[in-house]
């Protein structure tokens, strides 16, 4: 009953936080929605009794690449990008594309509709003895070290990267 | 009544309430003795007025802050105006949950409980930034660019202080961490062969910054910002952006006595025979003994007013002695004594550093963050790894 209170709480978040981003003017505000919108999926998160992606989630997004966002909107001038047209009026192509995307999506939930059942009770199988935190740090070392190490050299490249384009003289 | 005492959720309400009620308090003390150490630094009084020795100036500045006429400018953001400042005290106080404060006295022992912590600070920086934003002043925006660089850098070094002592415990639950250095007999800091006291360095040093205390307090340094980010504030929400700063400090405070010094565990756990010495001879002696030596200071006040009240806290300290003298209370409360104690010598010795170093160039802190302690910090987890594989 609590659990299915809070999910709708944070799926309101979630969406309401996704509008607000596109729709309002400041970007500040856009920023803050945004932030709304990402503390709703940690909530999520945590609904889903995954708890160690609920901490990373507000510590990596919000804390980290939101922080970094609002940092750069500070420093711009928002009173000549609050003056600009909002949206860009190409009704004709923005229709054809939500009719393919829906189309898309309806066709795919048509197809695998057996897949789709009420959750009866959910969670309660996934508490093990382990830790969610162990559990994570187990798949990722043992069953997915090749993509974790070349996701971390992908990030070792785009640090470099940066500081190699954001330096004039090294 | 004892179904109600019984009741899984009646201790975390309990303390909950408390935390909530109690902290504001706790905060105007630390004020007032930040503002007396600060004052014996400098071979001054410091406040002296409102009570014997300024013992009620907390009170009469809370009451001055709740009065205080609510300023908002005219150019600003009003509505982030408004709510930043609570942003601010709202991570502070949740970062409080996951505390253990003693064996028994927790709000929740949640298994992620360091990462509620770094989640609980991320979300704080937000209330500074936003507040400096939609102040609509350079000094605010200043302050407020400052602060988002200073904290994005040094919660690294932080984390990376952090990872050293979470590698020792091997769970990132608080009480299980306490509970994992009651299973070594040996405080987390002198852990590893005495290498952990390099972590606990770092950690230190980071968390001064990640609390924009001096001699990191550039967002609010006032030689150059007015007072930086809450330039514009004033009153009441001033009040909040306080609060929140010291809680931030217990905070950071708690999480180093968890991780390093042994939470509420008192000094060398494994010891049997020290526990009537410094389980109750202590604190008997510590709260009695500061009592009995307030009483000669009691006389050289004029005021008859002022000497009453000094006479009450006296019998107050003294009064505290007496619960540790009763073996079931004893055992209630010496773990929330020893927690307390360790998280105000951390305190206090924050306020030294304030007392103590001058205020970094800005190009120096960045220096320090990124040159000095975040690699320090990597090779202290690098050590630490190599050192527990060995004693394995």
């Amino acid at each position: 009953m609590l659990d299915t209170v809070l999910f709708y709480i944070f799926a309101v978040m979630v969406l309401l936080g996704g509008i607000l981003t596109i729709t309002r003017r400041s970007a500040v505000h856009s920023a803050i929605s945004l932030i709304v919108s990402l503390l709703g999926v940690a909530g999520l998160y945590l609904l889903q009794q995954a708890e160690f992606l609920f901490a990373v989630q507000i510590v990596l997004y919000v804390g980290g690449i939101m922080l970094l966002f609002l940092f750069v909107i500070m420093l711009v001038n928002l009173d000549l990008a609050a003056k600009e047209r909002q949206f860009n009026r190409q009704w004709l192509v923005a229709l054809a594309a939500v009719a393919a995307m829906g189309a898309e999506i309806g066709y795919f939930l048509y197809r695998g509709k057996d897949a789709f059942h009420i959750a009866e009770g959910a969670a309660g199988a996934v508490a093990s003895a382990l830790g969610n935190t162990e559990q994570i740090g187990d798949s990722l070392f043992s069953e997915y070290l090749l993509p974790f190490e070349i996701a971390s050299l992908l990030l070792l490249v785009a640090v470099v990267g940066s500081v190699v384009m954001a330096k004039k003289r090294i | 009544m004892n179904a109600v005492l019984s009741h899984p959720l009646f201790m975390p309400i309990l303390v909950t309430i408390v935390i909530i009620a109690a902290f504001p308090l706790v905060a105007g003390y630390i004020v007032l003795v930040e503002r007396k150490v600060l004052a014996d630094f400098q071979v001054r009084l410091g406040p002296m007025r409102v009570g014997p020795h300024g013992l009620l100036q907390p009170i009469a500045d809370a009451l001055k802050l709740l009065l205080k006429e609510d300023i908002i400018p005219a150019e600003s953001d009003k509505a982030i105006f408004w709510f930043a400042p609570c942003i601010s005290t709202i991570t502070g106080l949740v970062a409080f949950a996951v505390l253990p404060f003693s064996q028994t006295i927790f709000v929740a022992d949640v298994n992620v409980g360091l990462l509620v912590v770094s989640a609980a600070s991320a979300v704080g920086i937000l209330g500074i930034i936003l507040g400096g934003w939609s102040s609509n002043s350079h000094y605010s925006l200043l302050g407020a660019l400052r602060s988002a660089a200073q904290l994005v850098s040094y919660e690294v070094a932080l984390s990376f202080a952090l990872l050293s002592a979470v590698m020792l415990a091997g769970t990132l639950s608080m009480r299980g961490i306490v509970l994992a250095q009651l299973e070594h007999g040996v405080w987390g800091v002198f852990d590893n062969y005495l290498f952990m006291i390099v972590p606990f360095a770092i950690y230190i040093i980071a968390a001064t910054a990640e609390t924009n205390r001096a001699p990191f307090d550039l967002p609010e340094a006032e030689s150059e910002l007015v007072a930086g980010f809450h330039t514009e504030y004033s009153g009441f929400r001033w009040a909040l952006y306080f609060l929140a700063e010291y809680a931030n400090i217990f905070v950071v405070s708690s999480v180093a006595v968890t991780l390093f010094w042994g939470g509420w565990l008192r000094p060398f756990p494994s010891v049997h025979w020290l526990e009537l010495p410094l389980n109750v001879g202590f604190p008997v002696i510590l709260f009695a003994g500061s009592g009995i030596m307030t009483l000669p200071l009691i006389k050289k006040l004029k005021d008859p007013i002022q000497q009453k009240v000094l006479l009450l806290a006296a019998l107050l300290l003294v009064a505290l002695a007496v619960p540790f003298l009763i073996p079931a209370v004893n055992a209630a409360v010496i773990g929330l004594f020893w927690f307390l104690l360790k998280v105000f010598t951390i305190v206090y010795v924050m306020i030294w550093f304030r007392g103590t170093f001058p205020r970094f160039r800005y190009d120096q802190l960045m220096n320090i963050g990124w040159k000095i302690a975040i690699p320090a910090g990597m090779g202290a987890v690098l050590v630490n790894a190599l050192i527990g594989m060995a004693r394995k």
